[in-house]
């Protein structure tokens, strides 16, 4: 709120200097700055959340990728990476393991749960680009910014689909 | 563009180091996978040999210990990220970051040993 006051503060000294440059944030300015801030204040005090429960305030599109990104990255760290690596090996070791990995995959909730983590990566690989880009200056817009985290999740989640159907 | 300011700039600075680190590697790691996958989608491997002759090459090798190795970096960076963020206490903080360090380079061992062997 400090911040909000101290933009409108210097707003206001520029646009007195703009109009009258001898007489800067004379005394009827100066009266109007004070009853302006009051009523912005009070409007301030009135419209804050009182509370930052998570489960009770929402999140704009780019934070719900945003934290979906974390998590997912958490994921992949474990159990991700040491599933990775077992079937890695299994899949070269010998035409044995090769066929007890093929195997396990002919369970439908192993198959779902296999989706579910493609799901994870895709995810956390559309969201990756995204901030590859926005690290490059490029969708930093609130618009912008905005459409692209929607185009994230549809993206993860179409491509999730095509795997799905594709293992089936 | 950021303004040269008098002010007096302190730390390591490892920080822009680790958040470069992680978006190489990140791009790293989307040409792997995306040279990957149109392996794959070019000759699809049905069996055990034909995926063997997949890796069989030295530069596939090489790449994949590569990926790895970039995987594992940018896994580091993430997750030290986030026991930052949400593990306070110090002790319990260092020791989770000393438990990842060994816990990737352990994996990083494993790669080698599944990958030339």
């Amino acid at each position: 709120m400090a911040c909000v006051l101290l933009y409108y503060r210097l707003n206001l000294i520029r646009k007195c200097a703009a109009s009258n440059p001898a007489d800067s944030l004379g005394g009827g300015q100066l009266r109007n700055y004070h009853f302006k801030v009051s009523r912005m204040e009070a409007k301030l005090k009135h419209k804050r959340p009182r509370h930052l429960d998570l489960f009770k305030i929402t999140q704009p599109l780019p934070a719900i990728v945003s934290i979906m990104h974390r998590i997912s990255g958490v994921l992949l760290f474990f159990p991700g990476i040491p599933l990775l690596l077992c079937g890695l090996r299994m899949l070269l070791e010998s035409p044995e393991s090769f066929a007890s990995v093929q195997a396990v995959f002919q369970h439908p909730g192993l198959k779902l749960l296999l989706v579910l983590f493609v799901w994870f990566f895709l995810h956390h690989l559309c969201a990756g680009i995204r901030y590859l880009a926005l690290d490059l200056h490029y969708g930093v817009e609130l618009a912008q910014a905005r459409a692209s985290s929607k185009w994230v999740l549809a993206t993860s989640v179409l491509l999730t689909l095509l795997t799905g159907v594709a293992l089936w | 563009m950021v303004k040269q300011s008098g002010r007096i700039v302190t730390g390591a600075h490892y920080g822009l180091r680790d958040w470069l680190a992680q978006r190489i590697t990140a791009a790293f790691m989307i040409i792997y996978i995306a040279v990957l996958v149109v392996l794959i989608t070019i000759d699809p491997p049905q069996d055990h040999a034909a995926w063997s002759g997949v890796f069989r090459h030295s530069w596939m090798r090489i790449a994949t210990f590569l990926f790895f190795a970039a995987l594992f970096w940018h896994a580091w960076v993430g997750v030290r990220n986030v026991l930052m963020d949400y593990v306070k206490p110090t002790a319990v903080r260092l020791t989770l970051q000393i438990l990842v360090i060994i816990v990737l380079l352990a994996y990083l061992v494993w790669t080698a040993e599944i990958l030339w062997s």
